[in-house]
């Protein structure tokens, strides 16, 4: 009695094999790709470099002097009597070199990296499918976009309530707010650069993809997010300006306000949209059509 | 749907830039046989193997996977595929046992439940198990390649691919996979290895193809291949000279003298070793070894040793691939 057949019974006409298994999610892949990155030394190096900035900082105000008010780095002259602005004032510095450094690291070896070791091949083999792998290597430079602003602003935090009072913070709009309320604008300063960070990660994807040197992505990133703050500096490229990536970067001080204003978030989250869209575009062009000789 | 083929490539080519890699390979592998690809250094043999297995595409001609069209069909067909490409190559930085989880959660079409028991099964098939926990960084070439064939059989497969899985290996390592060759053809699974060791062929192989420069020289079963190879004899005579004469008049090629090994000087003229081809019926009428020692006796020339040598594979391959260590263009 056919019609007494479940309609979900696999075909095994041919084979028994895992053909007709069906096919489960992609999570297995990203969960490992997660793992690896993040079990990596090299990624805990980074991070590790990247905690060490607030350190830096908070150490250094510590066994100085009082700083003069307008001198060096916003936020500076406020460490001594709020430890929260550790994290404002090491988030603000990393920002132009340090984390698009680290981002540059982790993007530019998603493809490339995989190439060079030779597991890339071993990986569509599998077959991990070439978009999949695409995909799951960005979510991957993506987690470590998320990470990376966090590491800064939570070390920030820590290390200044370690070594400085903690009280109220006065906002840029001159509003105060407690500290938990001052946390939690911290962690959103860490998402707004995540949202920063992502239009050089789609370019460090397709750079990535460009070579089986992952040095050469690296550094090709790292070289880019440069330039395009060099240009940003140029009076007389202002035309370009708004449609650079790193022209929004140094704007999270809106989330300093009270109340908070979404403006630049919202323009930067637009802007690096367009960012991914087209090096997403470029870097799916390129890999589904590679041949894969490494 | 099935030909019965479990690889059939058809005019299948690939350019790099004018040259070609791989020139027009008509490969016809039957299901259920162990497959030998030979072909010295740069004749083609890897480019042809990524080609099958979708990871560079062909500049010509179809690749036809367990029946199946590549790369149209890749994901249904590669996960019924085990392979090992030019080499093993892992993530130094984790252990074996780490990566053949990585590689194994990168298909979809893995079950999760089963992968700690299946990579498990695999390590131990290529007697790993003790090194398992060990960083691939710590991992000699050997190790490495034993636990390359262990990603290629972390799923039951219907073909396995494996480029040159002997290299590196130790004696006794050879021997191993050798064996679990065997055992896998035993129960079904196509083997498809490429080499260019001929012993490693000749010993585990049920059929071979030789490529040369790109092009397909050869193909089909080990005992037609060796047939195909010419038979010669070897002549021992003091009157070596009137034996030229009798053996040209049957329609024979004698080689020219040649120092005898183990001696400084050429031979005499008149006496020594002489080598010939036995023609086969074509394009010389075929001679049978007997008649020509009639041949000779009745023209009163003095045999001292006569022998009928089969050309071995490795006389064949070097008569299909050229000489030397030129590593073809």
């Amino acid at each position: 009695m056919p019609s007494s057949v479940p309609a979900d019974i696999p075909n095994t006409a041919g084979t028994a094999l895992p053909a007709a298994a069906p096919r489960s999610s992609g999570l297995s892949l990203l969960a490992s790709e997660l793992r690896v990155l993040f079990g990596r030394r090299r990624t805990w190096a980074l991070l590790l470099a990247l905690a060490a900035i607030p350190v830096l900082i908070a150490v250094a105000v510590k066994v100085s002097s009082a700083v003069p008010p307008g001198r060096g780095p916003a936020f500076l002259d406020r460490i001594t009597q709020n430890g929260l602005f550790v994290a404002f004032t090491a988030m603000l510095v990393s920002v132009p070199l340090f984390m698009p450094l680290t981002v540059g690291v982790v993007a530019g070896d998603t493809i490339a990296g995989e190439a060079s070791l030779g597991t890339l091949r071993y990986l569509l083999v599998a077959p991990a499918g070439r978009v999949r792998l695409l995909l799951v290597k960005y979510a991957g430079a993506l987690a470590f976009c998320i990470v990376a602003p966090l590491t800064v602003g939570l070390a920030g935090a820590a290390i200044g309530a370690a070594l400085f009072p903690v009280g109220p913070v006065t906002l840029l709009s001159g509003g105060v707010v407690q500290p938990s309320e001052a946390a939690l604008r911290i962690v959103l300063i860490a998402a707004y650069l995540a949202v920063s960070l992502a239009g050089l990660s789609a370019i460090g994807l397709f750079l990535s993809t460009l070579t089986v040197v992952p040095v050469g992505a690296m550094a090709a990133t790292v070289v880019v997010s440069v330039v395009s703050q060099v240009a940003d500096q140029l009076p007389q490229l202002e035309w370009l300006h708004p449609w650079l990536f790193s022209h929004y970067w140094l704007g999270f001080g809106d989330m300093l306000r009270q109340p908070l204003a979404w403006d630049s978030f919202a323009s930067n989250a637009i802007l690096q949209a367009g960012y991914v869209a087209v090096f997403g575009a470029l870097a799916y062009g390129r890999f589904v059509t590679k041949d894969i000789l490494s | 749907m099935n030909s019965g083929l479990a690889i059939e490539t058809r005019g299948l080519s690939k350019h790099f830039g004018r040259q070609a890699a791989v020139d027009h390979v008509d490969l016809a592998v039957p299901h259920g046989t162990v497959f030998g690809f030979l072909g010295p250094n740069g004749s083609g043999k890897t480019t042809t193997i990524r080609m099958l297995l979708g990871l560079a595409a062909a500049s010509e001609g179809t690749v036809n996977l367990l029946g199946q069209e590549m790369p149209g069909k890749l994901h249904d067909v590669l996960p019924r595929v085990g392979a090992l490409v030019e080499g093993p190559a892992f993530y130094p930085f984790l252990s074996g046992t780490a990566n053949l989880h990585r590689l194994d959660s990168a298909s979809p079409h893995t079950i999760p439940a089963t992968r700690r028991r299946r990579v498990q099964q695999a390590l131990e098939r290529v007697g790993l198990e003790h090194a398992a926990g060990k960083r691939v960084h710590a991992y000699s070439l050997g190790m490495k390649q034993r636990l390359g064939i262990a990603n290629a059989l972390l799923s039951p497969r219907d073909l396995l691919v494996l480029d040159e899985p002997t290299n590196g290996l130790d004696p006794q390592g050879t021997r191993e996979v050798r064996n679990l060759v065997r055992s896998l053809a035993h129960e079904g699974t196509t083997v498809f290895v490429s080499s260019h060791l001929l012993a490693e062929v000749d010993q585990m192989c049920t059929h071979a193809a030789v490529m040369s420069a790109g092009k397909l020289v050869a193909q089909g079963p080990l005992a037609e291949l060796r047939q195909a190879g010419s038979t010669r004899l070897r002549l021992v005579t003091p009157d070596a000279g009137a034996a030229r004469q009798v053996l040209a008049g049957l329609g024979m090629v004698p080689d020219p003298p040649q120092a005898e090994p183990g001696q400084g000087e050429p031979a005499q003229p008149d006496g020594g070793t002489i080598l010939a081809a036995l023609p086969s019926g074509a394009p010389s009428p075929a001679v049978l070894p007997e008649d020509v020692v009639a041949h000779l006796v009745q023209a009163g020339v003095r045999v001292r040793g006569f022998a009928v040598e089969r050309e071995s594979l490795e006389d064949r391959f070097v008569a299909l691939t050229g000489e030397g260590f030129d590593v073809a263009q």
